[in-house]
């Protein structure tokens, strides 16, 4: 895949202005490793002349740059990381919602470590009163356990008590009400106690209660920001704006938000268009690939239409702006994405459909204990406090953990292979399904073409043909230059190259006419026979035909044993494609997949994934280009590769980086065992509750049983979704291990 | 007994530093970068000329 270029100006939406001429800029680096890049980052980009400022942030694989304006600019500090053998990509921390994950992580962590300060504190306290510690001295002790607990529960007992609060206005219960009642309550009633000189003292088991939850909200935190990092990392400096070529002919470059119909906009090569529209002059070569899913290039010329998201190969073009905004195919597209979203909203996960069985339930059992006692004994304070202790003993702290604990580690089991998880949801869904519906191009195949037959070529010959090929953004002749053997340096240049988009390449070698293009261009009559999925490359020397390269859209690697995987966890797999019949048949056939539809669009593709899903089905949507978008919005779960289009990426569930499409069976084994360890850690948490509450309602909930019962139960809970760690569903070697945010399409690159 | 009028706000004291010196870590960026500093160490010092 081409990476696109970004016309100049585009860089300064991203510097911030740092006033008396500072400037400065972040910077995504995706591809720094080790201590060496640091190094080499550093040191070059301090070396430019104005720069007073860069560091890298290796966990977040970005760069801080400062300099001084009218010295350096954006473009010279890209430039000088590209020479360094890094693609950089300006990024806006504020934008994409990493500063408030940064912000929110730091603050989960504070109160996590005020919790775990003030229960060590406490328990220490606490451990002296349960071995005997009597009447002025216990009395001196709850005072200072009060003084430390309450201040440290209000502030680590926030972001319980804020999500509670909330979802309480709207009428709902989840987890965090039980868990809120719980903390509230141990910390009155023991203030209380403390108060009236009594022994029923729950500070400890309050605060530890904070200290596990917030631990098992942090991983939970962590987890989603992890993936949301690495998504960022992926995301392409997508065309975020053009040249306007003004009716003076003067050029000036606007944002997409700023263009409208009617505006004439420049596109150079390699360029992505922004806006719909219509060409006025210029032809060139279009990879609508990620558009409608076609793999071929297709030749335009004026008057020819032109998509938001085509990637301009060939020649520059000159577009009239047909639809910008709210009209653009892109648009319409997210609109789609809009509607098939809402029927999502519905999922309620895990945790929520047990807090709203749980909440009830206890809270049923408290007022029956209080009821019950207030009737045996006549004693409001006993019954109070005994109904209090029932409450406290089944706040769901190991509920609380049970699904956050499996999911963090499925996660990072999923992270390891280069697979990134946006949320719990998305791992709960992907457990869930039964039909896997599959791209092709982009997702079945590489979307890139692969040179399969060369012929035997001299050497001068070969030599002369990739120099020329050397000369054009076409994917055939990148793919045909980076997929050769090298050979030797030409002798002498190549003069009067020229592209003609639509047909090929010519140049002049020792006085002789070197073509390499279409079977027309090189020879001057049409191919014979139109080879199905095979793209083919002539070549010709004064009219005379010297060689023929053939390509395909291959299949990812070891795709034919990924699709059987799938249909060995009892998947039905489907194969859903815009492009044309011929191919998407090919593809099928060699992958193994039987039903297959082609031509499909983007909402064909949303009707065939909500037909399935009304048939009671639960469909697994794996796709990459925009026209893939809606249809990954509106499947159950989705996958995308790292390769695929922002938008595709921004919809689907999960990403991964593997060039193998072997990562969907691992994804779906994973999301499976993870659901049983949920399910194992709910049966636990129930078991716990079958033994605690007839304590707790029988009055026998002391203290210090409820802190060994609740400490334990977390405990057992975590454990048992360490076991995730140790199971190996899958033999390693049949999924290629790739380092997660690198692209496969890095590789060829460098290779080229 | 009276041990612990010192013993207590000794420990809590300790405690309480504890908890600032992580506090004001968190604060001052040590944990922005956490794979980074494990891999400057193996850097040479430049020259600050």
């Amino acid at each position: 895949m081409t990476t696109p270029v970004s016309p100049p100006g585009a860089l300064d939406v991203w510097v911030q202005d740092l006033g008396a001429g500072r400037r400065r800029m972040d910077l995504l680096v995706p591809d720094l490793h080790c201590a060496g890049c640091i190094r080499k980052v550093e040191s070059g980009l301090g070396a430019i002349d104005g720069v007073s400022r860069a560091r890298v942030n290796l966990s977040t694989k970005r760069v801080l740059v400062e300099w001084a304006a009218p010295v350096v600019d954006a473009r010279k500090v890209l430039d000088t990381l590209e020479a360094l053998g890094f693609a950089a990509r300006p990024f806006d921390a504020g934008k994409s919602g990493q500063r408030e994950d940064d912000l929110r992580a730091s603050s989960l962590l504070r109160a996590l470590a005020v919790a775990g300060f003030a229960a060590a504190n406490v328990m220490l306290l606490s451990v002296s009163v349960w071995s005997g510690a009597e009447d002025t001295t216990r009395e001196l002790f709850h005072w200072i356990s009060a003084l430390i607990a309450v201040p440290a529960a209000a502030y680590a007992g926030r972001p319980f008590f804020r999500s509670a609060a909330s979802v309480l206005r709207h009428g709902r219960v989840n987890m965090d009400v039980p868990i809120s009642l719980g903390i509230v309550l141990a910390v009155a009633l023991s203030m209380f106690e403390t108060a009236t000189g009594g022994v029923r003292v729950y500070f400890d088991a309050s605060l530890m209660l904070c200290f596990f939850l917030l631990a098992g909200r942090y991983l939970d935190h962590m987890m989603r920001a992890r993936a949301r990092s690495a998504v960022t990392q992926l995301l392409s400096l997508s065309a975020t704006g053009a040249q306007v070529v003004g009716p003076d002919g003067e050029r000036r470059y606007c944002k997409v938000a700023e263009i409208e119909a009617g505006m004439v906009v420049a596109i150079a090569p390699g360029e992505r268009v922004p806006v719909d529209g219509r060409v006025i002059s210029g032809t060139s070569d279009l990879d609508r690939s990620i558009v409608t899913g076609e793999a071929a290039p297709e030749a335009i010329g004026p008057m020819g239409v032109v998509e938001a998201g085509t990637l301009n190969l060939t020649g520059p073009l000159q577009i009239e702006v047909t639809a910008a905004g709210h009209d653009s195919f892109l648009s319409q597209v997210i609109g789609l994405m809009e509607t098939a979203e809402q029927g999502k909203d519905r999922y309620v996960r895990l945790a929520d459909r047990a807090a709203q069985i749980y909440a009830p339930l206890v809270h049923l059992a408290a007022a029956a204990t209080f009821a019950g006692w207030m009737w045996w004994s006549g004693d409001w304070h006993l019954a109070l406090v005994t109904a209090i202790a029932v409450l406290i003993i089944t706040c769901p702290c190991a509920l609380g953990l049970a699904v956050p604990a499996v999911q963090m580690v499925a996660s990072g089991r999923l992270f390891r292979r280069g697979i990134m998880v946006k949320d719990g949801s998305a791992l709960e869904r992907l457990a869930e399904v039964d039909v896997v519906v599959l791209d092709k191009t982009g997702t079945l195949t590489l979307g890139q073409p692969e040179l399969v037959a060369q012929p035997n070529l001299s050497g001068p010959h070969r030599a002369m043909i990739l120099a020329l090929a050397r000369e054009s953004l076409h994917p055939l002749a990148k793919a045909l230059v980076a997929q050769s053997k090298p050979v030797a340096v030409l002798n002498s240049a190549l003069q009067e190259v020229t592209e003609v988009p639509g047909a090929g390449l010519s140049a002049r070698h020792q006085g002789k006419l070197l073509k390499l293009g279409s079977h027309q261009w090189c020879l001057g009559k049409p191919e014979e026979s139109e080879a199905g999925a095979v793209s083919m490359l002539h070549a010709s020397l004064d009219g005379e035909h010297i060689a023929c390269f053939l390509f395909q859209d291959k299949l990812r690697p070891h795709t034919g044993a990924a699709i059987a995987q799938l249909k060995a966890l009892g998947l039905e797999v489907a194969l859903l494609s815009g492009d044309r019949e011929h191919a998407v048949a090919a593809a099928a056939h060699q992958a193994g997949i039987t039903r297959w539809q082609a031509g499909a669009g983007p909402g064909d593709k949303v009707v065939f994934v909500a037909d399935l899903e009304r048939q009671g089905q639960r469909v697994l949507m794996v796709g990459d280009g925009i026209n893939d978008a809606p249809a990954l919005a509106a499947a159950h779960a989705s996958m995308a590769p790292a390769s695929a289009t922002d938008i595709g990426r921004t919809a689907a569930g999960l990403v991964f980086t593997s060039p193998e499409l072997a990562a969907v069976p691992y994804a779906v084994q994973v999301a499976r065992s993870a659901r049983r360890l949920v399910h194992q850690n709910f049966a636990l948490a129930a078991l716990y509750n079958l033994i605690a509450v007839p304590i707790a309602v029988l009055g026998f909930a002391s203290p210090l049983i409820a802190a060994i019962a609740m400490s334990s139960s977390s405990i057992v809970v975590t454990a048992n979704a360490l076991r995730l760690y140790g199971r190996n569903s899958v033999p390693s070697n049949q999924v290629a291990t790739s380092a997660p945010g690198k692209r496969p399409e890095d590789d060829a690159e460098a290779a080229a | 007994m009276n041990v612990l009028i010192f013993l207590i706000p000794a420990a809590l004291f300790l405690g309480l530093v504890g908890l600032a010196a992580f506090l004001w870590a968190l604060k001052s960026g040590q944990f922005d970068d956490l794979d980074g500093a494990a891999e400057r160490i193996l850097l040479d010092d430049e020259d600050e000329t």
